[in-house]
């Protein structure tokens, strides 16, 4: 595990002294508050901004008591199913881009980025290219199926060896598994041409177009993952000291790698199959809690857990301004975002030395 | 180029490998040959020419293998001599060109890159072409000449912009692998945006054009590949012999001679060059330029990239894999990148797993 040693050396939380750990949880608490009240308002934006602009003041009175106006069926029936799907949506790749960060050691660890929407993505193609299955109900398992198998590939590339995988490798690695991925799905849809008209909507990675059925049919599945990612951040600080002081400090490293790529498996297959592949998500927002925050998991879990769904809902009314009146997909957009801080991360000189 | 000349020092424990020396005319130039690489380049150079027969022969209308040679050399039978000229021939030379084309491309760039999953597609450049041609096809609305043009200027500009981002006093392997994943995937986003956008019948266009392909090459396209490829490949295996000291690293490089940053340039403008050269026959076809040079490089136990022998394995992967693409779900044609991306995808977890269990 010489990849630990590279990277800032995490202080473990009793090293701190206890004044220093108050004031520090005072103000994590204070950020985490202002993430919230970032969220309140990126729901409240996403609701009332996009084609048809409603007036703030209207918004809470619609939503609390719908009349049959226009601007009540749009908030009712386009806004509200997009934004929960945003929240969730944006929740789930945020945890699973912290919780891959915090397991493969990796900063550069994504889930589009290493591979793991592709995974999906393809099993998603094969469930309705080759059985017909066209109700999410049915293809959500396929997608567990894939996201898991491609998080199981990347983790034994991310452990493998005693020189590890450095971020290039698994980067790289990550590309080309999703490379591979890419044109098997190719063949599926070319063959198939009313799949192929589907999916090439499907995979821009857009919040729009679903309604509330999609949400309550991937909520269950996001719940359970996002309750055993947010429990896993004492395990994962034990192992950020290495293998052997974890298991001194009491924690089974094995089982918390098992539980990290079931959560992950959950988290990314959930999404994926609710609204298509969405990059840079977890890569941005889990980035950006370690750089508030620290590298105690427990706050960068729960920071990534409120930011990422600001970050998708923001992407996402981007996305219906920039070419108003028209939209432009969450997933291209985040793919945009997410570009330049990818660069900038790997110009830096220590992340590029890992 | 004459450090290549000093002998390289023996192990104490190994001897030389066998080999010749050849020593080129005049110039006081020799070098030395592996036996071993030698025959791996016969025994290649065989697979290939029999692949050839095979592929002309195969199809709706096969054509036995003597009958194939026949019409090759111009005297077997006038149905025969069409299928071969007309139909057949292009598209086996093509593949043949397009994959010799790729080998080398990756070879040259893994090595520069120090890296065996470093290959043109996966810094950008096959994205960017893609992103060109979507332009083309889908925005534009031009025709196969003016796609071809989007897709060399999008995958020239892409690669330019990943060499400049990356630069920082000379360019690193893994800093240019790293910002050219960076910007294949914004470039991605575009592409899957461009085709969700277009009309249903553009996007087909564009999805198979995506895909990599050799249906419906004619002698057009061996042509091109032909007047440019006589002229890139001799230069590239020149200039790629120092790819062997700069693996050294760049202070021994240095050296020992070679001027490594604007050799890695040159040779970079080749690997790109040769690329497009061959995405602009065939569209991107993923993963030979990938696994060429690394299968040719274990066939022939060669520590040092081994360029002829990469040129020769790319063909044969691609023309393996158009017969295979053509052959598997008949009469459905696959794009011959579905196929090669998909063996590509279990080569990759073979090198994987052999590097894994190496350590």
């Amino acid at each position: 595990m010489t990849v630990g040693q590279d990277l800032k050396a995490p202080l473990p939380p009793t090293a701190v002294s206890r004044a220093g750990r108050m004031r520090g949880t005072a103000l994590r608490s204070a950020g985490a508050l202002l993430a919230v009240l970032l969220l309140v308002l990126a729901v409240f934006a996403s609701l009332a901004i996009g084609s048809k602009a409603i007036p703030p003041g209207d918004v809470l009175r619609l939503l609390l008591h719908p009349d049959n106006s226009d601007a009540a069926h749009v908030i009712h029936d386009l806004r509200v199913p997009r934004t929960l799907l945003g929240i969730g949506v944006g929740a789930c790749l945020a945890l699973a881009g912290a919780l891959m960060q915090a397991l493969t050691r990796n900063p550069l660890a994504d889930p589009g980025i290493l591979g793991v929407e592709a995974g999906a993505v393809v099993a998603i193609a094969v469930a309705i290219g080759l059985f017909g299955l066209h109700d999410l109900r049915d293809f959500v398992w396929f997608s567990f199926a894939g996201s898991a198998a491609a998080a199981v590939v990347v983790y034994l590339i991310g452990s493998s060896g005693r020189s590890g995988a450095t971020p290039v490798r698994l980067a790289l690695a990550g590309t080309a598994v999703s490379a591979a991925l890419a044109s098997a799905t190719q063949a599926f849809a070319l063959t198939d041409p009313e799949a192929f008209n589907q999916y090439r909507y499907w995979g821009t990675g857009a919040l729009s177009g679903h309604d509330l059925s999609v949400v309550i049919r991937v909520a269950p599945f996001m719940a359970i993952g996002l309750v055993i990612a947010m429990s896993l951040g004492n395990s994962l600080n034990a192992l950020a000291l290495g293998d052997d002081a974890g298991r001194a400090l009491g924690v089974r490293p094995g089982r918390t790698r098992v539980l990290g790529v079931i959560a992950v498996t959950l988290l990314c297959g959930a999404a994926t199959a609710a609204v298509g592949p969405i990059g840079f998500i977890g890569l941005i927002v889990a980035q950006a809690a370690r750089l508030a925050v620290g590298q105690d998991n427990r706050w960068v879990l729960l920071y990534s857990a409120l930011l990422g769904p600001v970050l998708l809902l923001v992407s996402d009314i981007v996305g219906r301004l920039v070419l108003w009146p028209a939209e432009l997909e969450a997933g291209v957009v985040t793919a945009f975002i997410g570009m330049p801080v990818f660069l900038a991360l790997v110009r830096r000189r220590r992340i590029a030395q890992l | 180029m004459n450090a290549l000349n000093t002998t390289r020092r023996p192990g104490p424990e190994k001897s030389v490998r066998p080999g010749f020396t050849v020593t080129l005319p005049g110039r006081g130039v020799s070098f030395r040959v592996s036996l071993r690489v030698v025959l791996t380049g016969t025994v290649l150079a065989v697979a290939v020419a029999a692949l050839t027969v095979l592929a002309i022969g195969t199809g709706q209308y096969p054509i036995a293998p003597a009958d194939v040679l026949r019409a090759l050399a111009g005297n077997g039978q006038r149905a025969h001599m069409f299928v071969v000229e007309t139909l057949r021939l292009p598209r086996v030379l093509t593949g043949l060109l397009v994959g010799a084309a790729l080998g080398l491309a990756g070879a040259v760039f893994q090595s520069l890159t120090r890296n065996p999953l470093g290959s043109p597609d996966i810094i950008g450049f096959t994205t960017g072409a893609a992103t060109g041609a979507l332009i083309q096809i889908i925005v534009l609305g031009g025709g196969m000449a003016a796609v071809a043009g989007g897709a060399l200027t999008g995958g020239l500009v892409t690669s330019l912009v990943v060499y400049l981002l990356a630069f920082r006093d000379g360019v690193q392997g893994y800093r240019l692998i790293l910002v050219g994943i960076a910007i294949n995937g914004g470039l991605v986003a575009t592409n899957i945006y461009l085709i969700a956008r277009a009309e249903f019948a553009d996007a087909h266009v564009a999805a198979t054009w995506m895909t990599g392909n050799l249906n419906g090459r004619g002698w057009g396209h061996v042509n091109l590949l032909v007047s440019t490829l006589v002229i890139l490949i001799p230069v590239t295996l020149a200039l790629g012999r120092r790819l062997k000291l700069m693996e050294l690293g760049d202070e021994l490089a240095t050296a020992l001679g070679v001027r490594v940053e604007s050799s890695r340039l040159w040779l970079m403008l080749l690997g790109v060059a040769l690329t497009a050269v061959a995405t602009v026959a065939s569209g991107p076809i993923p993963f030979v330029a990938l696994a060429a040079p690394q299968l040719a490089r274990r066939l022939a136990r060669s520590a040092a990239p081994v360029l002829v022998l990469s040129c020769l394995m790319g063909a044969l992967l691609l023309v393996a894999g158009d017969m295979a693409a053509q052959r598997l779900m008949a009469p459905t044609q696959l794009p011959v990148g579905v196929m090669t991306g998909s063996l590509g995808g279990v080569y990759l977890v073979w090198v994987l797993v052999s590097g894994w269990r190496k350590r």
